[in-house]
């Protein structure tokens, strides 16, 4: 993976720049000295490391302004940064750029009941809203596994998604207003504090989510929060293959059954989250299936029927429903913090993520096996089945020469063969830089170039976050002298307005 | 997280341990979440993921560590919050515990600094001395406006009240069980504690009798060491740790024997499970210490073993349960002081945001008073909004932080044990 060679021109001139932006947020809240600038060198993906040329943590919108105006003025690029969790490098510093960090601005701003949204600042950790929420019986659906840390911002900037978006929706259903600044400086308010604000006017909150910090910063988000579901039970079923679960999987969908949340757990996965489990399962289960239903009690107690019903004729060995609150939220928490337990069983992970139809499940997991083994390297798996959405935790050694390039290579081919299935490069963890190379396996050149169009006409000058998502340059500048070349139109013939 | 820690480096037992906990880092930020200091400068150098890299850059790099690096270690309240949250299993306590003894051992601080760690190290691991440097505390305390930073801190912290005196309690001499004996335990009496509030021993002592309990105070026995060692000061500590844990085995191997060691402070109790860690690698002592830390409980994991006598007053008060850090991380030991409180009539309640420190940590509140002080402030808040009659914490140190400041008493949870099973009512809840 490359990045734009940094400019030691705008290196040279870091004293000059810190002052500057000191002016604006104060002292303390701008990193020149290169110690403190070395932890912020990665998000979640620790193998694309790269110290920032600042550190800047303003504490409102005005300064964040306030410092997009002098990096435009002086030509210096610009990586946002929430909590720094991204797993596809997001957040990966530039030598040459300013690194804006969010996490000051972590106020829940208003919790408007009535019409059911809050309104928060970008650097608000996403459990701190349902958190609010909760005295009122209401709550913010969209739940990463990260949402203990990762922002708002970062949320909205990814388009993340969770374990119960399978039946509320991504990110993006639950966003109703933003705030951002551009790289002009302007602030711009797209929607409004109440759900339907947004309409009549071009999708472009829409646009902004999802958009990986490449065409604003979002300071603001007023976000939909929904009744506390009456509630809610998990299922965990074992399966002695990884077939019978996926054809589980299959069967609920297929039955018209939209449950909470529908994860799969290979057995590596389960031996790491074991002891956070506390429970025991049976040793032949090669796959878990947890399937959470949500509703009244009486329609959970009829659809755990259903599901157990479908479980059994796809060849369950085990069966259970959760009968406390408690041990429900231990099964999910179990889920939730996976990934890093994946972490006790290897030196390092490298965990991808690509979406494919949900028949083409088992085709996909025959794939990956098949990969591991040509790669030499040992794999986990542990995703959101009922979107078809994957998450394979390659793990390698990055102390062996090598590994790191194998490892990346394994996930490559994961993401293409994604691809050529019909499948898409990334479910919620975004582009990054980590698939950025392999976005033209996806997209045609046309795709592609009608995307960077758009990118210029919010930063026409390159400076939000550069080297992310699009593998080549936008360009910016020589597509906008297509259109007037010497004074004149260059394609004349069109008829204007 | 990959590290290039040199071999040369490696060498160094401690240096190759915290590769290897380095190592296991995945750098998912889970811990911010739950880092006090985290929560108070949204800065990732003062987050358990940013000290944990700052210590990595540290050792691969060798030699002194910058100001900047020691700074936002010395930060770090040592709460272990980030290690009980960590998905990844990653020992941060014996990372920092040996970043610290390398930051003292390679790193020249300023000569003030340096001075009034010194003077802390020294005089709260001496009970006497503390005696002392409270009294000359009390004389300076109407000059305190004209001082700022830990000097102005350390003036704040000297009770007004007037100190009680030396407990009999403390003194070396073994308290025989009522009725039949069941078990034998050495306690340790502490140091700050024997100075600050008597009671809770005296109120320990009353309770393990009446459940069958011998008591031994081990002659010999002191303060644990905890306060040099949260100051990487090996050299102060470990003399302290080797002189218990040689008192506490003369007892164990002795005549009568010993069935466990009982702290009621979860700051020392933390510290002396970990002293089979601290003398691993001396073989002389690695044995001893291990078979010390192996035997040690806090009391509410004894009372728990050995089961709470029906209460014989009716208490009926709800009580807030602060579980102080070095008890709910340090030891994660997070049921049985609720159970007990329930078990003896209390209707206990839970305060908003428990993971979080009090900022007392050790001398943490005397070292860092700006940060110490906004956690107290919001600690202070969330026992408030609980609406109890009453505060209890199984530690001194979040005790002195943080009562005067609540508006309702705060007790240890031994004093309400031992209440409702037949003691005195605690002071301060008269009425
Ligand atoms: C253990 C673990 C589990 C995870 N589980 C999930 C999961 O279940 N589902 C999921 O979707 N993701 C998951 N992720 C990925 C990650 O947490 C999300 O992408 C999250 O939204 C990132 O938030 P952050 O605040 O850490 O943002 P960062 O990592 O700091 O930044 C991410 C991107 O957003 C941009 N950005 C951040 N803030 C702003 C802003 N205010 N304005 C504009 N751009 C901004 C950055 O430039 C960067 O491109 C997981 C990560 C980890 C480590
Ligand atoms: S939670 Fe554990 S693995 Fe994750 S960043 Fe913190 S210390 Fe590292
Ligand atoms: S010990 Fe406490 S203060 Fe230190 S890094 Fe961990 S959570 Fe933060």
């Amino acid at each position: 993976m490359r990045m734009p060679d940094p400019d030691q021109g705008v290196i040279a001139r870091r004293g000059a720049l810190a002052a500057r932006l000191r002016a604006i947020v104060g002292a303390q809240w701008v990193l020149d000295d290169e110690a403190e600038r070395r932890p912020y060198r990665c998000d979640g993906i620790t193998a694309y490391q790269a110290t920032p040329l600042l550190v800047v943590l303003p504490a409102s919108t005005a300064e964040i302004r306030a410092v997009l105006a002098v990096c435009r003025e002086q030509g210096v690029k610009i990586v946002p940064r929430g909590s720094g969790t991204s797993l596809s490098g997001g957040a990966l510093p530039l030598e040459d750029g300013v690194l804006l960090v969010t996490s000051r601005l972590c106020a829940i701003v208003a919790m408007d009941v009535e019409n059911r949204v809050a309104r928060v600042q970008c650097g608000v950790p996403n459990i701190r809203i349902s958190e609010a929420a909760r005295p009122f019986g209401l709550c913010y659906m969209p739940d990463p596994s990260s949402q203990m840390i990762s922002t708002i911002g970062g949320n909205v900037a990814e388009n993340s998604g969770g374990v119960h978006c399978l039946k509320y929706g991504m990110t993006s259903n639950h966003v109703v207003g933003l705030e951002a600044v551009l790289m002009s400086g302007e602030v711009i308010r797209l929607g409004g504090g109440f759900q339907g604000a947004a309409d009549g006017e071009l999708d472009l909150i829409g646009l902004l989510t999802g958009s990986e910090g490449l065409l604003a910063v979002v300071t603001e988000i007023t976000v939909r929060l929904v009744p506390l579901p009456e509630a809610a039970r998990v299922m965990s079923m074992s399966f002695a293959s990884v077939e019978d679960a996926c054809r589980c999987v299959g069967a609920i969908i297929g039955a018209g059954i939209i449950p909470a949340g529908l994860e799969f757990m290979d057995r590596k996965v389960l031996n790491a989250v074991a002891s956070l489990l506390r429970e025991e399962h049976d040793p032949r289960t090669a796959a878990l299936l947890l399937c959470e239903l949500d509703g009244t009690a009486a329609e959970i107690d009829a659809l755990i029927e259903r599901v157990r019903g479908l479980a059994e004729q796809a060849g369950a060995i085990d069966i259970r429903a959760s009968r406390t609150e408690e041990e429900r939220e231990r099964i999910w928490r179990s889920r939730k913090l996976a990934f890093s337990a994946i972490g006790k069983m290897c030196k390092d992970y490298y965990c991808t993520d690509g979406t494919i139809p949900r028949n083409r499940l088992p085709d996909i997991l025959d794939r990956m096996a098949e990969l591991s083994r040509t790669y030499g390297l040992d794999y986990a798996n542990c995703f959101h089945a009922g979107d078809g959405n994957l998450h394979p935790i390659i793990m390698y050694d990055a102390a062996r020469p090598g590994d790191l390039d194998k490892a990346e290579a394994f996930g490559a081919d994961v993401l293409r063969a994604c691809v050529d299935m019909g499948g898409v490069l990334s479910g919620e963890h975004g582009v990054g830089v980590e698939k950025r190379d392999l976005m033209t396996h996806q997209f045609a050149p046309a795709d592609l170039r009608q995307q960077q169009v758009l990118k210029c006409a919010f930063d026409p000058e390159e400076l939000l976050n550069p080297g992310k998502v699009f593998p080549s340059p936008c360009r910016c500048a020589e597509f906008g002298r297509m259109h007037v070349r010497g004074g004149e139109m260059r394609f004349p013939d069109i008829p204007r307005f | 997280m990959l590290n290039t820690i040199s071999p040369a480096a490696k060498a160094d037992p401690n240096i190759a341990l915290a590769g290897e906990i380095i190592g296991a880092c995945v750098h998912c930020g889970i811990c911010l979440s739950h880092c006090p200091t985290y929560q108070v400068r949204h800065e990732e150098n003062d987050s358990p993921r940013g000290r944990i890299f700052l210590m990595k850059e540290m050792y691969e790099r060798g030699g002194a560590p910058d100001a900047r690096t020691v700074e936002h270690l010395d930060r770090c309240l040592t709460c272990l919050a980030c290690e009980a949250i960590c998905p990844s299993g990653v020992e941060y306590s014996r990372l920092i515990g040996h970043g610290r003894e390398h930051v003292a051992a390679h790193y020249r601080r300023p000569p003030a600094q340096a001075a009034l760690r010194r003077v802390l190290a020294m005089l709260l691991s001496r009970p006497r001395l503390f005696r002392m440097g409270l009294a000359a505390g009390r004389v300076g305390r109407p000059f305190r406006a004209l001082l700022s930073g830990p000097l102005r801190a350390m003036l704040d912290m000297v009770p007004t009240a007037p100190l009680p005196a030396p407990s009999p309690v403390d003194r070396p001499q073994v308290f025989a069980a009522e009725g039949t004996r069941r078990m034998r335990v050495a306690l340790l009496t502490g140091c700050v504690q024997t100075v600050l509030d008597t009671a809770i021993n005296e109120a320990t002592i009353r309770l393990l009798r009446r459940h069958g309990v011998e008591i031994v105070v081990a002659a010999g026995a002191g303060c644990c060491g905890a306060p040099a060692e949260h100051m990487g000061d090996s050299g102060r500590a470990l003399p302290l740790v080797k002189a218990n844990i040689a008192a506490w085995l003369r007892e164990a191997d002795g005549p009568y024997g010993l069935d466990a060691v009982v702290v009621n402070a979860s700051g020392c109790g933390t510290s002396i499970k970990a002293y089979g860690h601290a003398l691993r690698l001396d073989p002389a002592w690695a044995g001893r210490a291990a078979r010390i830390s192996a035997m040690t409980l806090d009391i509410s994991e004894l009372m728990e073993r050995i089961g709470l006598l029906p209460p014989v007053v009716p208490t009926g008060l709800r009580v807030a349960y602060h579980a102080a850090c070095s008890m709910q991380h340090g030891q994660r030991i997070t049921r049985q002081p609720r159970a007990l409180l329930a078990a003896a009539g209390f209707t206990v309640l839970d305060i908003p945001d428990g993971y979080m420190c009090c900022g007392s940590a050790g001398t943490y509140n005397l070292l860092q008073p700006a940060i110490a002080g906004e956690l107290k402030q919001r600690k202070v808040a969330a026992i408030r909004a609980v609406g109890a009659q009453v505060a209890a914490s199984g530690n001194i140190g979040c005790m002195t932080q943080l009562a005067g400041e609540v508006g309702i008493p705060f007790v240890h949870t031994v004093q309400l044990l031992d209440w409702a099973t037949g003691g005195p009512r605690p002071a301060g809840l008269e009425g």
